[in-house]
């Protein structure tokens, strides 16, 4: 990591320790703000979340690798969350979860080489009775059929590159 | 995403913030009688009184006490807490507002699952709504003796946070591993102070109460389960979605209602709940019957049971927390051992080695989730073993590809 990339990661963690307090409490929020930044939590940020907080790093990656929306490694800059809990299961979620595998190139638990799209498996997103669902960050799609996978899809690589080309919010 | 309600609720005629000005015209230990006098139980699952926990948390003695909303909603096939989130937010923060009140506390804090997290801006505009008509910052409601604010705390995907003593650990920048109780969250909750948690329909539900009065509602349902209930009705039915119903119906009123009368088998209460045959269709859903939080899943006469009782296993084995070894290692067990049935490699000896592992499980497992995992697979092993038992490896492999 580059000194620079180091510094504007102290920044910013030291940032959200200002904003959420330096207690115990605060570590989840902390947390967040770097998974939401970053797409992961590396070990090199924990080491800075415990010197601010005054923990030990082992305590910051027990609390980071035990809840599923962490990731210590990095995350493509859409994840992609099908649920394959069973009504969603009962309504179709294999073959929606095949058409994924075979549009994005990748299985579930995997990123795209371009660091676009990680794609995992959800546990009940909460819309059994609309599946099935699946979350792309923090939109919610439901009743997905294997045919609008690549519209989905499609869509996030034409919001990054408008994002790219015309530095505009999507 | 349409929308999930299909039959009219209670929630939609009950005036916004009615319930609340009527509950702040009592004095605390009056709106605890007034709750104690509706017999509301929990509405998350478990069913415990609502009246004792305050009275609990109220008793208690601290510089600071918390309300907490649990909105971490995780229960396979529930969905009605985003429901009551999403359209009926304000009812929510009322049920909070009067019980902090009632137990004297100073903040409120929503811990909303992050699969939710969509629903956060809308529930911070809501909140800012409040603090700006006075009903929520000092002096809510002209009380002068009376400050609250609500936060709202994100969770970050873990099923077993739903479980109170996990969701403090987790709000305190821990793990979400449950504690042991006693103590109880009501006398060591989140910072070591007096909590009183609370699922979201239960509060939306006091703040009815209060709107309506404590008759209207012991009035409805069973003497032991009183008032209505959401459910979350998803799976193999004409029209799944969020329906109220009285609290005491039986399972083939309730199927009839939703277009499901042809199920072979009715999940009550989640994976963690139980597997209703059709032959006990005619039992009622209340606390001395079937307990559940309002997760019904639907199981139509072509579905594998053992297929389902897998997803559930699958379900556990990977949200178990890992503390407690009946559940850590139990669930792996179980899982294993329905893959042996389903390759039809499974003696009717080790089918009994697996129901005695459930059993104890049941008993030995630290928190709700590794006492109730095995009840599915267990349900489905009594009512269906014609079922599962003797599959033909062949079959199965075929299945498979």
């Amino acid at each position: 990591m580059l000194i620079t990339d180091r510094e504007r990661l102290r920044d910013d963690i030291a940032g959200w320790a200002g904003r959420y307090g330096r207690e115990r409490s605060s570590l989840l929020p902390i947390l967040q703000e770097i998974q939401k930044k970053y797409r992961r939590v590396s070990d090199h940020a924990m080491q800075i979340v415990a010197d601010l907080l005054g923990i030990h790093p082992i305590e910051v990656y027990g609390v980071a690798s035990f809840y599923s929306f962490l990731s210590l490694t990095r995350q493509g800059k859409y994840v992609i969350r099908l649920c394959r809990t069973i009504s969603c299961d009962m309504a179709g979620k294999e073959s929606v979860a095949q058409q994924l595998r075979n549009d994005l190139g990748i299985g579930f638990g995997q990123t795209t080489p371009d660091g676009m799209f990680t794609l995992e498996w959800a546990n009940c997103l909460g819309m059994c009775d609309q599946g099935p669902a699946m979350l792309v960050n923090d939109k919610v799609y439901t009743q997905v059929t294997p045919q609008q996978v690549n519209d989905i899809i499609e869509q996030c690589r034409r919001a990054v590159s408008v994002f790219a080309t015309h530095n505009k919010e999507h | 995403m349409n929308s999930s309600i299909k039959n009219a609720l209670t929630f939609s005629t009950v005036e916004p913030s009615g319930g609340l000005r009527a509950a702040m015209d009592k004095g605390r230990a009056e709106i605890i009688a007034e709750v104690r006098a509706s017999g509301i139980r929990g509405r998350g699952g478990a069913g415990f009184p609502t009246s004792v926990k305050w009275n609990l948390a109220a008793a208690a003695k601290s510089d600071r006490k918390f309300v907490v909303c649990n909105a971490d909603e995780g229960e396979p096939g529930t969905f009605k807490d985003r429901v009551i989130l999403s359209e009926y937010a304000g009812l929510v923060f009322d049920g909070m507002t009067i019980a902090a009140y009632a137990i004297g506390a100073t903040t409120g804090i929503l811990y909303l699952r992050a699969e939710y997290t969509y629903l956060r801006e809308h529930l911070e505009k809501v909140l800012a709504e409040r603090r700006a008509k006075g009903l929520l910052g000092q002096g809510v409601c002209g009380k002068d003796d009376f400050e609250l604010d609500i936060q709202i705390r994100m969770g970050a995907g873990a099923y077993i946070c739903g479980e109170e003593t996990a969701l403090i650990e987790s709000m305190e920048g821990q793990r979400g591993e449950p504690r042991n109780r006693p103590p109880f969250p009501v006398d060591t909750g989140f910072t070591g102070r007096p909590t009183a948690v609370n699922n979201v329909e239960t509060l939306a539900w006091v703040a009815c109460i209060f709107a309506r009065g404590a008759d209207w509602f012991k009035s409805v349902g069973t003497g032991k389960s009183a008032g209505l209930k959401l459910f979350s009705v998803s799976g193999d039915c004409k029209a799944p979605g969020v329906y109220e119903f009285p609290m005491g119906i039986t399972v083939a009123s309730l199927l009839e209602a939703v277009g499901g009368q042809d199920a072979k088998a009715v999940q009550i209460g989640g994976a963690s709940g139980y597997c209703v045959p059709a032959g006990e269709f005619t039992r009622t859903i209340a606390y001395e019957d079937i307990a559940t939080g309002g997760s019904i899943i639907v199981i139509g006469r072509e579905r594998d049971m053992l297929k389902v009782a897998e997803n559930f296993m699958e379900f556990f084995a990977d949200e178990s927390c890992g503390q407690c070894t009946p559940c850590r290692l139990g669930n792996g067990k179980l899982l294993e051992g329905i893959h042996l049935l389903q390759q039809g490699r499974c003696s009717m000896q080790y089918l009994r080695e697996l129901c005695s592992l459930g059993e104890t499980m049941q008993l030995a497992s630290k928190c709700g989730l590794g006492q109730s995992s095995p009840n599915a697979l267990l349900s489905i092993v009594k009512h269906f073993q014609s079922e599962i038992m003797g599959r033909i490896p062949a079959a199965a492999a075929a299945a498979r590809e």
